[in-house]
């Protein structure tokens, strides 16, 4: 990794590839401040769990479950099974941060979200892209989740329904984000089979963890296909 | 104002959401790891895309959910895949999708 660049291009080029993740969690953060809002959240109390937790659909869940009046150690349990998933994510990002120090990792995976994990590891895998840039992009997708969760606690039923495909802009990204991982045959199927196996699963088992299972199916059936192409390759050749 | 029972809630759920988050990366970063691994590793985010992705598009919530190969949700990705495909431009890709999307939430609609 290059340190010739001067720390204020590092945050430019680190704002330069998150202003997308912030366009897609407005509405999803409006929509969720509303929500804790009318669930009797203040508005301190709703910014403050943005800002500490920083997952919206564990976010969303805990808040609907206090509105059914589920005690706090369950909701804290089931936001635990929600964001596990995040050990995938920083698995992978692992490889590319072998030269930051462990004193860096520390605020590093406090943004470490779907969003902010797909843009960083593209970054990292194609250009020279520097850790500071990459903890720059989870620093301005996580003001914008507490800005517009506080928002939406504070007048976000003003905001009109389904302004300008706002909804769309979270499915948009990831289409692009996915684009951006299929680099060869082997990822076409992993995605294709992992897909797949996450809509089928989606319709069994309620909550989230399906992306979980299907993922880590999902890449095991493309790594055995690799496997065996490989070996019929070798077999060929010897032949 | 945070109450105290709520400011509890959201340190508990703070610190099970940061932990699977910071546990690989101080594991694994320092790591020297099998090639085997690695070349799985490898292929996990573009699982996870399509895993958060493909519910998304081609499922509908309701009481239950339905696969619903055919909506708004899932034309829209078609274009807008191709637009990512052919720009690789996050930011247009983005506008591009929501663009679209408003346009035929209007067509469904009208």
């Amino acid at each position: 990794m290059d340190n010739t660049r001067p720390l204020r291009a590092l945050i430019k080029g680190g704002v330069r590839a998150g202003w997308p993740v912030c366009i897609g969690y407005f509405p999803l953060g409006l929509a969720f401040g509303i929500l804790a809002q009318k669930s009797g959240l203040s508005l301190l109390e709703i910014g403050l769990m943005s800002a500490v937790v920083f997952a919206g659909s564990s976010q969303f869940i805990a808040v609907s479950m206090l509105n059914s009046g589920i005690s706090p150690p369950f909701i804290i349990l089931t936001t635990f099974m929600v964001n596990l998933r995040h050990v995938l994510m920083s698995s992978s990002l692992a490889i590319y941060l072998r030269e930051s120090s462990r004193k860096f990792l520390v605020p590093y995976a406090y943004g470490v979200t779907d969003e902010s994990f797909a843009i960083n590891l593209a970054r990292f895998r194609d250009s020279d892209w520097h850790r500071y840039e990459a903890l720059t992009v989870n620093q301005v997708a996580n003001a914008a989740w507490v800005v517009s969760t506080v928002i939406g606690g504070y007048g976000g039923q003003f905001i009109p329904a389904g302004f300008l495909g706002i909804d769309y802009a979270l499915s948009a990204m990831f289409i692009c984000l996915l684009v951006y991982q299929l680099r060869g045959r082997i990822y076409v199927i992993t995605a294709i089979v992992s897909g797949s196996l996450a809509v089928s699963l989606s319709l069994l088992v309620p909550g989230n963890t399906y992306v979980v299972v299907a993922s880590l199916l999902g890449a095991t059936a493309g790594f055995a296909l690799l496997k065996i192409a490989r070996r019929k390759q070798e077999g060929y050749g010897q032949n | 104002m945070v109450r105290t029972d709520y400011l509890l809630l959201i340190l508990g759920m703070g610190l099970v959401t940061y932990i699977p988050r910071w546990f690989p990366l101080f594991f694994l970063a320092k790591r020297r790891l099998p090639l085997w691994f690695v070349e799985w590793l490898d292929l996990v985010p573009v699982a996870i895309l399509s895993a958060l992705i493909f519910p998304d598009l081609f499922t509908a919530d309701g009481p239950h959910r339905l696969v619903r190969l055919f909506q708004a949700r899932s034309l829209v990705a078609l274009p807008t895949f191709l637009f990512a495909l052919k720009t690789r431009s996050l930011g247009g890709t983005v506008m591009v999708g929501m663009v679209l999307f408003w346009l035929a939430e209007k067509l469904f609609q009208g």
